[in-house]
């Protein structure tokens, strides 16, 4: 059956982007490292993790705007690429069932088209079949979905709040009926009484046209509300992955404790009650990550197992996966 | 509590003279500040709330002025300070820390000569070794270690976190009673905005200083601050005891902020209730309430007029509001009539 299969399966994904340098030795950012998992049709996996952490790369790299090192992406069980095997499909019919919307509405969208030309452009390339009115009538059909008003195709970005400019960005992604969508930081660039819209609005998408969501942000606040699973990341590798509640209540991996105790709470008694767990230094460079477990040199129960072998990514209970030493007793 | 009262605002209002005519950035805005308390700013983008800081420290640009109020500092108007003895002012009484620390520090010094710089500025008197053990001192009370390396060191070598830290350093080295603090951990990850937070409280227990945190994250109003004043279109909507404006807001825009944030110790899945509409066009702001065309609760008076401010409960919790008003008209009728 097609139900059951994953819309979407991840395996060992992996890219590197080539720094120049002046030596002879040619380096490589280790963006995504060797990152497994699945996409069930329907749902909406969470991936956070901090600036650097490769959760954007990821999502890029998965629709490959970002051509990927090694691994294998299946999408509905077709694989769309696999390094083994050399494959390497054209990605133009799947544009159309994948779409991604980005971060920064003022940036991704050309201040010199209007809001009915940016939204149906994708539209010419895969719906030639439209007639004239055909074409407005949808883009007024997806104007309105998303709560804009029709007299808005006229206009240009710049015309517009941040909130609507990235209602734009998300009418242009819906504009030829994908089934999976990246969001790659959706709300982070808007404003707080801005983002609970945009929230609700994705949440609607979902229920009436049955989308499927990837939602990268930083915010595991807002992660955890949207997502059905969430995968923590952290310096390129994915670190846990489970089921969005059991996630908060229950985290594995020293990482996402600290990141979950780290967010600060909007309630004066409990934020203040409650005990802090604060990682040493910052960030390593993806440059020359650390060996072993990546998070060794900051993780407060790192031993010398952790510094020289990498940590299996396993389940530890049903739908929970986790990467950590200390999980093996 | 009168004779520590550190810093009063009262009745400032701020203006850009925009070609396209006058921006009220801050309009009209009072609060006090006493000493060893830490004041929240909360507000969206545009809010005004780095502006009312900017006016505090003198550093408002062109074309944005001071139009009306006052400014008192320990007993003294800062607005009426000249040039020089706005220079003795910054620094040594207030400082300030921005939110993006790359384009606060300058590239191509080291951080011990801009922090010595500081130093020197304010007294003539103090000898080079002098202000570099203090630079040395500073770095390493914000938590860098090996200071004694790092100050020849230049802001490019420093990660965001440290950068932040060298420019809390800087902020202090002459001692301020009022910090500043202008979105400090915005640009910053969650577990360097964790360590930032907990440095900023740790020094401020130590020195006892006073602090005016702006913020729009409630998450960071809620773990710092002692009073929070809630701004909206360059009004206070609520101010009061952290504690009273997160668990017995009054304000609608103050609640509505509550309870639009995803949180994530909620148990179940629970649709978030947004505030409709988008934030104000300070170029034409609404007439009454700025936040009344956002209102759920939006009465035909809040159109026409703008509401007082009023007292809504104990330790000055003040809310601004025509609901309060009607609900105490309702209560003096209820004791007239009983």
């Amino acid at each position: 059956m097609a139900e059951d299969r994953p819309l979407l399966q991840v395996e060992h994904l992996t890219k590197y982007f080539p720094v120049k340098s002046g030596g002879m030795k040619k380096q490589f950012v280790q963006a995504v490292e060797d990152v497994s998992f699945d996409v069930q049709r329907g749902e909406t996996l969470g991936i956070v993790g901090e600036s650097g952490c490769g959760k954007t790369t990821l999502g890029r790299t998965i629709l490959r705007l970002y051509q990927p090192t090694s691994g294998r992406i299946v999408y509905d069980g077709t694989p769309i690429y696999d390094s083994e095997k050399k494959i390497a499909v054209r990605m133009l019919p799947y544009r159309g069932k994948m779409q991604i919307i980005f971060q920064d509405p003022s940036a991704s969208l050309d201040p010199r088209m209007t809001v009915g030309e940016i939204v149906g452009e994708a539209l010419r390339i895969h719906r030639p079949d439209l007639t004239k009115k055909g074409y407005r009538d949808r883009i007024n059909e997806l104007l309105d979905k998303v709560g804009l008003n029709t007299e808005h195709a006229n206009r240009f970005p710049h015309e517009f709040s941040g909130g609507q400019q990235q209602r734009i960005g998300i009418a242009r992604a819906l504009a030829v009926e994908p089934e999976f969508i990246v969001c790659d930081e959706p709300i982070s660039a808007l404003d707080v009484s801005i983002q609970s819209q945009v929230v609700n609005m994705l949440e609607d998408l979902q229920k009436d046209m049955g989308l499927t969501y990837l939602f990268i942000a930083h915010d595991i606040s807002v992660v955890r509300h949207i997502s059905n699973r969430i995968g923590v990341m952290y310096l390129g590798c994915m670190v846990e992955l489970c089921e969005s509640f059991e996630l908060c209540q229950h985290p594995l991996h020293p990482y996402t404790q600290t990141l979950l105790s780290a967010v600060p709470l909007p309630d004066p008694e409990k934020s203040r009650a409650r005990h802090r767990i604060l990682l040493e230094g910052d960030i390593p460079s993806p440059l020359n990550p650390p060996t072993g477990c990546r998070f060794h040199t900051r993780c407060p129960y790192a031993t010398e197992k952790c510094s020289k072998c990498v940590p299996e990514f396993k389940e530890y209970a049903p739908g929970h996966f986790a990467a950590c030493h200390k999980l093996d007793g | 509590m009168e004779e520590n009262k550190l810093l009063e605002i009262k009745d400032l209002k701020v203006s850009f003279f925009t070609p396209a005519g006058e921006v009220k950035a801050v309009d009209g805005i009072s609060y006090s500040l006493h000493e060893n308390e830490v004041m929240g700013i909360v507000g969206e983008s545009g809010s005004g709330k780095s502006v009312e800081a900017y006016s505090i420290i003198g550093l408002l640009q062109d074309p944005g002025r001071v139009v009306g109020g006052s400014i008192t500092f320990d007993g003294e108007n800062v607005l009426s300070y000249d040039k020089d003895q706005m220079r003795q002012f910054r620094g040594n009484k207030v400082s300030m820390i921005f939110q993006n620390p790359m384009t606060c520090l300058n590239p191509v010094y080291t951080i011990g000569n801009q922090l010595e710089e500081a130093l020197t500025c304010h007294n003539k008197e103090i000898s080079h070794k002098e202000a570099r053990d203090r630079a040395i001192e500073m770095l390493t009370l914000v938590g860098i270690s090996n200071a004694e390396k790092r100050i020849t060191q230049y802001p490019h070598e420093f990660s965001g976190g440290m950068r932040q830290r060298a420019m809390i350093a800087m902020a202090l080295i002459c001692s301020p009673k009022l910090l500043i603090a202008d979105e400090p951990t915005t640009a910053l990850d969650v577990t360097i905005q964790a360590q930032i937070l907990e440095l900023m409280k740790s020094i401020q227990k130590k020195t006892g200083m006073s602090i005016v945190f702006i913020t729009h994250n409630l998450g960071v109003v809620a773990e710092m601050c002692d009073r929070v004043s809630v701004m909206y279109a360059g009004h206070i909507v609520e101010q009061g005891d952290v504690n009273d404006i997160f668990y017995h807001p009054q304000h609608p825009y103050t609640k509505g902020l509550l309870r639009s944030m995803p949180r994530v110790d909620e148990l179940k899945h629970e649709r978030l209730i947004p505030i409709d509409g988008t934030p104000v066009d300070l170029l034409n702001p609404p007439k009454g309430c700025s936040f009344g065309p956002r209102c759920s609760s939006c009465m035909k008076v809040c159109l026409g007029k703008r509401p007082p401010m009023m007292n809504v409960g104990e330790n000055g919790h003040t809310s601004a509001c025509w609901l309060h008003v009607q609900e105490m008209k309702k209560e003096e009728e209820a004791k007239d009539n009983g």
